[in-house]
């Protein structure tokens, strides 16, 4: 792509492309924009018309929506932090010469292939039951009490279930880049003198720099809309505890039947999904040009 | 001090023996080169000594000291690699520091290092670079420059200058030879180019599947190879050999005569020949001759030698310095 010529040749080609997304994105887009103008309430459809910035106004200072952008924050920050921390360490030790490395790489990465639905399902119902849970058999086995999970750590539950979907996903990326690591490289660090750990922090670590950067940004954006966990195990509550920005649209829409104020959340769940990115892609970009 | 010394040592991968066992030592101070084709087994011996393969059996002493099983890092040896295996994301100063750094020397003395062997090197201007934004050159140096700093007992290089053009080459093997000289440091060096092991070496180890063919000086292998395997790789362009009558007319199963010791002769001689290809060097002229009753010959000739494609001409091998081998192939 160095060339003039070459760069146009390249724009050229990618047009077709870049205008059918770009349609694909924008009429669903513009809809949303109109109706989040809109008095559009389907309880009451007879009364409509232009509103303004009313929606808007109505969302934003709807008393749950600090909570759920916190709560969104949180989940998103906790998630990427727990799937990237552990993501590296089974990446590290996949990558080692152990006995039945192919069974457990498959173990790895079963996770990724169940539905969101289910896997939420069965943490809720197999896993973290306060009575006939999994945790629970446990805890009463080491003579503890039961832990009621979506009651006293509800969103700390949500924050388990969708960091076990997402580090699969980290994992495998990490742990191909890992694969790409120079043997020589290794060796040479081992010759001059580098032990286990001085050769993660010095070689390991910066070589997944940019790894690290796709799955923080993919994992992103996927995350800022979890929804179905939420919808499976706590409903949004107890309370607002477990209201994300998309689960309190959703909330606006189908539980208030409130088309044009679901719509607004939804155009500021977008804008702020873009802040997001656009400090996120400041803050690691820096790892992909190099 | 940098004496190394090995001792029976084999190495096996699985049920494949790829080194016997070898016998060998190296002096202190002294340039060794392993040499041999593809595949004999000369990486493998290489890092057998620097410790990044485990020994199968025998021996490997270093000063004196047995390190056989002492770990990599703790054997006091520098190794350059032939992928250099420089540190993509540090800048060249980084890289050469790296090992300072992990020895724990302080930050003033790395630094005073770094930019002494920066300036050996011609480093100076590209020390903020990655090693990315680097010529195959630069990068090499960049890789002695991390083996120099460590001040070790003793350098190991393998197949260094093969990522480079022939050019730059000759320039990195008259550095490395300047480099020992300098450092009086002792070097193993393992390369498949025979040019390489002549024009570097004090010592040439030939190996080949893993055995020692023999060692020696440069000169000492050239003139009284010990086996046809070291005659016919060492030398270019490749000594001459005949086997059949004219063997036999002088005791031995297969003879051999270097392209110099065969003159041509217009008028008469003992050979008579014709010519195919000639390569002219402009210093010398290389003659590929199809001898009667002999087989083909290669002859070395002066620049001025004019003989077109063929011609017919007489041969005169010097007598005394037909090489003759046995039939196992050693030397008589
Ligand atoms: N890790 C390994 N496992 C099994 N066999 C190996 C291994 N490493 C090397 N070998 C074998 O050992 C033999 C010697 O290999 P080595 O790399 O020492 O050759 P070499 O002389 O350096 O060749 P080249 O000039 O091509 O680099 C080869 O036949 C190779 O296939
Ligand atoms: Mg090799």
């Amino acid at each position: 792509m160095a060339t003039k010529k070459s760069t146009r040749i390249g724009r050229i080609a990618v047009a077709p492309s870049v205008i059918l997304l770009f349609l694909w994105m924008i009429v669903p887009l513009g809809m949303t924009l109109y109706f989040s103008t809109q008095r559009y309430n389907l309880l009451n459809p007879d009364r409509s018309g232009f509103v303004g910035w009313l929606n808007y106004r109505a969302f934003l200072t709807n008393p749950g929506f600090t909570t759920a952008l916190v709560n969104t924050l949180i989940l998103v920050g906790a998630v990427l932090l727990i799937t990237v921390v552990l993501g590296i360490l089974i990446a590290v030790l996949l990558d080692q010469p152990i006995k039945g490395r192919g069974f457990v790489r498959l173990m790895v990465i079963a996770p990724f292939f169940i539905m969101p639905t289910v896997s939420a399902l069965v943490w809720k119902n197999l896993l973290m039951h306060p009575v006939s849970g999994f945790f629970a058999w446990i805890m009463r086995s080491l003579g503890l009490t039961p832990v009621d999970w979506f009651t006293h750590h509800p969103l700390l539950s949500i924050i388990l279930i969708v960091a076990w979907q997402w580090l699969p996903f980290a994992t495998l990326i990490l742990f191909t880049a890992l694969q790409s690591l120079d043997l020589e490289q290794k060796e040479a660090a081992e010759m001059d003198g580098a032990g286990p750990f001085s050769y993660f922090f010095e070689m390991v670590l910066p070589h997944l720099a940019r790894p690290i950067t796709v799955v923080i940004m993919m994992e992103t954006i996927f995350l800022l809309s979890v929804f179905a966990e939420i919808l499976v195990t706590t409903q949004g509550g107890p309370g607002q505890q477990t209201t994300n920005i998309a689960f309190l649209v959703y909330a606006q829409a189908l539980l208030n039947y409130n088309v044009g104020g679901a719509s607004a959340g939804g155009i500021v769940a977008v804008v702020l999904a873009n802040i997001v990115a656009f400090f996120l892609v400041r803050l690691v970009g820096k790892n992909l040009e190099a | 001090m940098g004496s190394i010394r090995l001792e029976n040592v084999s190495k096996s991968f699985g049920e494949t023996a790829v080194i016997p066992s070898i016998d060998l030592d190296i002096e202190d101070g002294e340039f060794v080169v392993f040499v041999g084709p593809s595949g004999c087994g000369k990486s493998t011996l290489l890092r057998l000594v620097a410790g990044l393969e485990d020994t199968t059996g025998g021996r490997i002493l270093i000063d004196g000291k047995d390190m056989t099983d002492t770990p990599p890092s703790k054997r006091g040896l520098a190794m350059v690699f032939q992928s250099y295996a420089l540190y993509p994301h540090m800048s060249v100063y980084r890289n050469i520091a790296f090992p300072l750094r992990m020895a724990g020397v302080d930050k003033a003395e790395i630094d005073r290092k770094v930019r002494e062997a920066a300036r050996v090197l011609n480093l100076t201007d590209y020390l903020d670079r990655r090693p990315g934004q680097l010529s195959g050159g630069q990068r090499q140096r960049v890789a002695i420059g991390r083996a120099i700093v460590r001040a070790p007992t003793a350098f190991l290089f393998d197949e260094p200058l093969s990522n480079l053009d022939a050019a730059l080459r000759v320039g990195m093997r008259l550095e490395i030879s300047e480099l020992h000289q300098s450092l009086g440091t002792t070097m193993i060096y393992v390369t498949h180019d025979q040019v390489e092991a002549m024009t570097m070496a004090d010592k040439i180890v030939v190996l080949n599947k893993g055995r020692i063919e023999q060692v020696g000086s440069p000169l000492t292998l050239y003139r009284n190879p010990k086996n046809l395997f070291v005659a016919g790789f060492i030398g270019s362009p490749k000594m001459n050999f005949v086997t059949g009558e004219e063997a036999a007319k002088r005791g031995a199963a297969t003879i051999g005569i270097r392209a110099e010791h065969i003159a041509l002769a217009p008028e008469a001689g003992p050979w008579h020949g014709t010519i195919g290809v000639v390569e002219h060097l402009g210093s010398d002229t290389f003659f590929h001759v199809t001898v009667d009753g002999v087989g083909p010959l290669t002859v070395r000739a002066g620049g001025e030698a004019a003989y077109g494609h063929g011609a017919r001409v007489f041969l005169r091998p010097d007598e005394s310095k037909i090489h003759r081998f046995d039939a196992a192939g050693q030397a008589l």
